[in-house]
């Protein structure tokens, strides 16, 4: 990768050092031999106000916006560490006085939904159950499909993708009640399995495009050269096309993970009330509408339960940028 | 020489599109090819059919005697180098050269043995143990060339594999190209744009144009007697100067007539010994001009008013009018001319080329 130079950056060729002894240093009138051929007025590098007007619009519009986004997170974390006597005060933006992590506690293992009272872990562990199979599952399949569809190009394999394209503009909805019925047929219906099988076939669309394209943009002669060095369908993909492929693969995790988890409607319709994953165990507890409402848990519950896709967030969005920067130093 | 390559009326076309058209093409054991042409001229297509690459509509390829038309690439014998280089960006160059032995599963004794052998003989030994985005261009296309060399293989095909560099790096791997074949006499099909490295390279050029071979002939051949007058325009730079005009009979002999000047033929070499008389082009190449004293013995003499001087410090090129006509020239490099000088300068019509002018073909 080659740097661009700092051209501001006190660089050398830049530093106004005359070339006193250029052949045309007679030619240049009155000119000192040693001094500095320097001038009154401008010189070297332009002075940039910190306070300019421009920096106080966009920081001040920056604090701002992120201050408003920032403000329901504080008064959930605020109100999921106080106590309930402390909440019928009315003061959500206060910080809590008495500071207690029992309604995490209760969020995490004795929450009562209509059903059962283990809290969210119940939800949590099935969620896992569900989101990892899904996301490595649809990762691989969607991959492979993306390398043939980019570099073996087959007989209607433009018409194949269009068709999986396609797919991704059909509303949910509209397959809800088939799917329900392809998985009973298949003795899948209510089992995690069967929740796995519609999410992985639900992110091919969306993964298939991801995939195709950027194996659409690695050079055809990468791949023509492994072809001459003898290399097939499956050695060309994990040796060649896979290692060089590791920003597209946590792009499609991130997108995976946050779909997955954050699925509602799938888990709720094809599972069966002890297989819940955690949205829907969420939900439960939240709108459950017995006795008094718990603020404190309600909002303990939410950020656990957020917990997950935040954490991939945080831990994927640096070796996204990484592998971003490692994708574009190409031989 | 025995065939190392031998190409059968191959065709080859993308749904209505034909981009090779019935081609045949022998290519000797040892010899260096040049495939030469303007961008979209099939030049690149024609490697990549011989590579396997590409599957071929029809017709046949045989390498070493061997019939390869369906053959995969990586078993028909050949070792590949591409402009972009194409080397594996997550492997060093170790691995980059020791891939293709790997799927061909070799022991590893010899497969150290031959990326040693290939690295040794490219110079690139101390690089062996960095990744691809650790090395400069032309380091780059060096270990491309010995991922081809340690294959071991008959032919090697380049695809402009020069293209990718700046002028100085691209002399320099030219004459390393040029020795490494003085070294192993390999057969080599070079495909390029750039005339010089197909003159220098060469021992035979084949120059291609809308998907057929217009001329098949060394280098000597090709710039003294281009087959035809796009041959002729595309070698040389600058490009050859022509006159239009007709053939006919005059003072005795036959001659050349253009506008206003007549050149005799006297000594020109015809392809054919009697010469249809007719409408055609005269062309002249510019260093075939002679100007100042040596214009005064020329066969032909002419006077122009020089518009343009390109000094280029070996040689000075001079853009003349002359009769209503613009002729480039190149003259010593020393030579004192300036724009708007009158100029004199002449030429022996024998070192001319002739061409027909409506099939543009060399008579």
């Amino acid at each position: 990768m080659t740097k661009a130079p700092h051209l501001l950056k006190g660089s050398l060729k830049y530093a106004g050092e005359p070339a006193e002894t250029g052949p045309d240093r007679a030619l240049r009138p009155g000119s000192p031999a040693t001094a500095t051929r320097m001038m009154d007025g401008p010189a070297g590098r332009k002075p940039r106000k910190v306070l300019s007007r421009r920096n106080i619009m966009i920081y001040g519009t920056l604090i701002v916006v992120s201050l408003y986004y920032l403000l329901p997170l504080y008064v959930m974390i605020v109100t999921s560490l106080k106590g309930m006597p402390e909440i019928r005060l009315g003061n959500i933006f206060a910080p809590p006085v008495d500071v207690t992590f029992q309604p995490w506690v209760k969020a995490w293992a004795e929450a009562c939904t209509g059903l059962n009272c283990d809290g969210l872990s119940r939800g949590f562990f099935n969620s896992v159950k569900i989101l990892v199979p899904s996301v490595i599952l649809s990762i691989a399949i969607a991959s492979v499909n993306g390398y043939a569809l980019a570099n073996w190009r087959f007989k209607g394999s433009e018409t194949f993708f269009a068709i999986l394209i396609v797919g991704a503009f059909i509303p949910y909805q509209v397959m809800i009640y088939p799917i329900v019925i392809l998985l009973r047929e298949m003795g899948l219906y209510g089992s995690l399995s069967g929740l796995v099988l519609v999410h992985t076939i639900f992110g091919m669309p969306i993964l298939t495009l991801l995939f195709r394209n950027y194996f659409a943009s690695v050079p055809q002669e990468l791949f023509k050269a492994a072809r001459v060095d003898g290399a097939g369908f499956w050695s060309i993909y994990f040796r060649i096309m896979v290692p060089m492929s590791l920003p597209i693969f946590v792009v499609a995790m991130i997108l995976q993970v946050t779909g997955i988890w954050n699925d509602f409607l799938f888990g709720v319709i094809y599972t069966k009330p002890d297989l819940y994953p955690m949205t829907v165990q969420l939900n439960n507890i939240v709108n459950s509408t017995q006795g008094v409402k718990e603020y404190n848990v309600n909002m303990a519950a939410t950020v656990l339960t957020g917990l997950v896709p935040l954490t991939i967030y945080f831990i994927s969005g640096k070796l996204f940028v990484r592998g971003i920067a490692a994708g574009a130093v190409k031989g | 020489m025995e065939a190392s390559i031998a190409i059968n009326n191959l065709s080859l076309s993308f749904g209505s599109l034909e981009v090779l058209k019935d081609l045949n093409l022998d290519v000797g054991q040892g010899e260096f090819l040049v495939l030469l042409g303007s961008s979209g001229c099939g030049k690149s297509t024609l490697l990549n059919c011989i590579a396997g690459l590409l599957d071929v509509t029809g017709g046949q390829i045989f390498i070493g005697g061997r019939n390869v038309t369906w053959e995969e690439p990586s078993k028909r014998g050949i070792g590949m180098v591409f402009q972009s280089y194409a080397l594996y960006p997550q492997m060093t160059v170790a691995g980059n050269l020791s891939f293709g032995l790997k799927n061909a599963g070799l022991p590893k004794q010899e497969i150290r043995e031959r990326v040693d052998r290939a690295a040794k003989v490219l110079q690139i030994e101390p690089l062996l143990n960095r990744k691809p985005a650790a090395l400069s261009g032309g380091q780059r296309q060096r270990a491309a060339i010995g991922r081809a060399l340690v294959r071991d293989a008959d032919v090697f095909l380049f695809d402009e594999p020069l293209s990718n560099l700046d002028a100085k790096l691209r002399a320099d791997l030219r004459v390393e190209i040029k020795q490494l074949h003085q070294k192993l006499h390999n057969t080599m099909i070079y495909v390029t744009h750039d005339q010089i490295e197909a003159m220098t390279l060469a021992d035979r050029i084949a120059i291609m144009r809308g998907g057929r071979i217009l001329q098949l002939a060394s280098p000597k051949e090709i710039y003294n007697r281009p087959a035809s007058k796009y041959v002729a325009e595309f070698i040389g730079s600058p490009t050859m100067n022509f006159f239009a005009g007709e053939i006919g009979e005059a003072g005795g002999g036959l001659c050349f007539m253009a506008s206003d000047n007549i050149f005799p033929l006297d000594d020109y070499a015809f392809l054919d010994r009697s010469p249809v008389a007719g409408a055609a082009w005269f062309g002249i190449r510019p260093e075939h001009m002679v100007c100042g004293t040596d214009a005064e013995n020329a066969p032909v003499r002419l006077q122009g008013r020089v518009e343009l001087v390109e000094p280029l410090g070996s040689d000075t090129l001079a853009r003349i009018s002359a009769s209503g006509q613009v002729l480039w020239i190149r003259m010593d490099g020393q030579a004192n001319v300036t724009a708007g000088d009158t100029l004199q300068f002449g030429f022996d019509p024998a070192r001319g080329n002739i061409f027909d002018k409506a099939t543009e073909d060399r008579v």
